[in-house]
């Protein structure tokens, strides 16, 4: 479904990203672990468009969509939930998810998105209730349900999370991958997950890639990353054993 | 006259002449809101409003209901040009290096009118016939009530747009967040060029309803765009309702200070105001959208 192939990004003198291929099958979670600046965030900004890739192909459905606007390739079908969330704060509940349908929003097609509006709503019955609420009042966990839902909300093909597990308490982050693995389950959403948080990113997913640099420098089954020394080592806080 | 009415009558010219300021305000608070951009060519706009229709009746002989709309739709695709042959080329750069374009901007479009409408000072007729009428000893000119009427009708025009449409939410959207805006799908550079189509429509609308009241010449602009901008301060920055009950306010003291103090200091009322509010409360009088949205 998605496609990357060596893909190369500067920022000014800073080579982020070292010719990185990856790929994600549908209806696949594949997980991106990595350490602080290995360059996982740059990868998903460049498939999205929001970083610019000096070389290399991004393909969706194998239509090539490098280099296009961030606006192009929503609309192609993929929803980026950047880092940090983004959420509109001053905007309400409502209005973010509403938003997430800006590329495909018509009056024809107005009681089509109030439809799945409500079935975010019922993916995350806390947000329901907080529907007319200003999105910058949720909480962290609630913040991070918004700015998934508002990312469903362009129906995409494939769906990029940055890091959602980010500044949470440990009980709403295993809600959080909870609603993940759900994603999969009943709606069969394609998912590139970035996490700094291995375990539970790898627990969740089929297969995973591990960043360092700027360069892949393992993949595999989800099983064999976990099962991996030198993951164990430096991403599950493991110590070596010998 | 009594003193009840005299007061009554500094009240209503000063909300007169004050609705101009309030949409050159709301403005003024448009683009502030989705570029961060002070745009010091507001007052321009109101200006060529005003100047356009002078000349559309005059030269073009084209009648005053249609050259009132003409004048706005010209001066909106003023507003357009400006941003894609001024902004839109220098992207990214700082807000500040924005802010000094728009005042060159500012000074071209005043030297344009200059050549082509000359040093002279115009004024437009009413927009419809009828004496004044008698308030309680004041008197209300019946374009007093046009320019109430359409400053009322822009501002819930505005509310609607922003409250109820989609695009209207894309804006505020971009406002808060360009980075998400545009992982939604919306096109921030078009935002940004709409921005640029309203400000310039609210400021003609502003410039167009006055002109029958006050004379407007090339260089009214400068004055329009001070008394804009203070009444976005008083207002609050980035608060559009706020922009234009500032402007009204800030019309109603201009016009109470040259009545009951003297006429010279009518124009030091604006700077007076603006000095004080950003000494004791930058965020203006009913706060400022932006300083919630933290
Ligand atoms: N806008 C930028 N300008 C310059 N350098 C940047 C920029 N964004 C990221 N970098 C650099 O690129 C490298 C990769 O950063 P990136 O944000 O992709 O890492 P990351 O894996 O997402 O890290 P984290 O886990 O902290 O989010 C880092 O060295 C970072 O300092
Ligand atoms: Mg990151």
């Amino acid at each position: 479904m998605l496609r990357v192939k060596n893909l190369q990004v500067y920022y000014g003198m800073i080579h982020a990203l070292r010719s990185v291929s990856l790929h994600v099958k549908e209806k696949e979670v594949v997980a991106l672990i990595g350490a602080n600046g290995a360059g996982k965030t740059t990868l998903l900004s460049a498939v999205s468009g929001v970083v610019r890739a000096s070389s290399g192909e991004v393909t969706l459905g194998g239509k090539a969509i490098t280099r296009e606007r961030p606006d192009r390739i929503v609309r192609d079908g993929i929803a980026h939930v950047p880092e940090g969330r983004h959420i509109f704060k001053p905007l309400s509940v409502e209005d973010n998810l509403l938003l997430g349908a800006y590329h495909r929003y018509s009056l024809a097609k107005r009681s089509a998105v109030r439809h799945e509006i409500d079935g975010i709503f019922s993916l995350f019955p806390v947000l329901a209730d907080r529907r007319k609420q200003v999105a910058g009042t949720l909480s962290g966990g609630e913040q991070q349900m918004l700015a998934i839902g508002r990312a469903l909300l362009s129906a995409p093909k494939v769906l990029l999370l940055d890091e959602p597990s980010m500044g949470l308490a440990p009980k709403v982050v295993k809600e959080i991958f909870g609603h993940i693995s759900k994603l999969r389950a009943e709606r069969g959403m394609t998912i590139l997950l970035v996490e700094q948080n291995a375990r539970g990113a790898l627990a969740i997913a089929d297969r995973g890639y591990v960043l360092e640099t700027g360069k892949v420098v393992l993949q595999g089954p989800s099983e064999d990353l976990l099962a991996n020394r030198d993951v164990q080592r430096a991403y599950l806080g493991r110590e070596r054993e010998d | 006259m009594t003193a009840a009415s005299a007061l009554l009558q500094y009240v209503i010219s000063g909300a007169t002449v004050g609705s101009t300021y309030g949409l050159a305000a709301l403005g003024f608070t448009v683009i502030y809101n989705t570029t961060e951009i002070i745009n010091f060519a507001q007052g321009e706009f109101v200006m060529l409003g005003g100047m356009l229709a002078v000349f559309a009746l005059r030269w073009g002989g084209v009648p005053l209901p249609l050259a009132v709309p003409l004048a706005v739709l010209i001066v909106t695709a003023v507003g357009v040009l400006v941003n894609r042959l001024t902004i839109r080329p220098v992207q990214g750069r700082s807000p500040l290096t924005m802010i000094i374009i728009t005042i060159g901007v500012s000074i071209l479009l005043r030297g344009g009118a200059m050549l082509i409408f000359g040093k002279d000072t115009f004024s437009l007729p009413a927009f419809s016939q009828g004496g004044p009428i008698d308030l309680g000893g004041a008197t209300l000119l019946p374009q007093s009530l046009w320019v109430f009427g359409i400053t009322l009708l822009t501002v819930l025009g505005m509310k609607f747009f922003f409250d109820r449409t989609l695009t209207g939410k894309a804006m505020l959207a971009c406002a808060c967040d360009r980075k998400a805006a545009s992982l939604m799908g919306i096109h921030v550079d078009s935002m940004v060029t709409l921005s640029f189509a309203f400000s310039a429509l609210v400021g003609a609308l502003g410039g167009v309803i006055l002109a029958p009241i006050t004379l407007t010449a090339y260089d009214v602009g400068i004055l329009l765009g001070v008394k804009g901008f203070a009444a976005c301060i008083l207002g609050g920055l980035g608060n559009p309702f706020g922009a234009v009950v500032g402007g009204i306010l800030l019309g109603i003291l201009e016009s109470l200070g040259a009545g009951l103090v003297s006429s010279g200091y009518k124009d030091a009322v604006a700077f007076i105001i603006m000095l004080a509010l950003l000494f004791w409360r930058p965020s203006g009088l009913f706060g400022s959208a932006r300083a919630e949205r933290v």
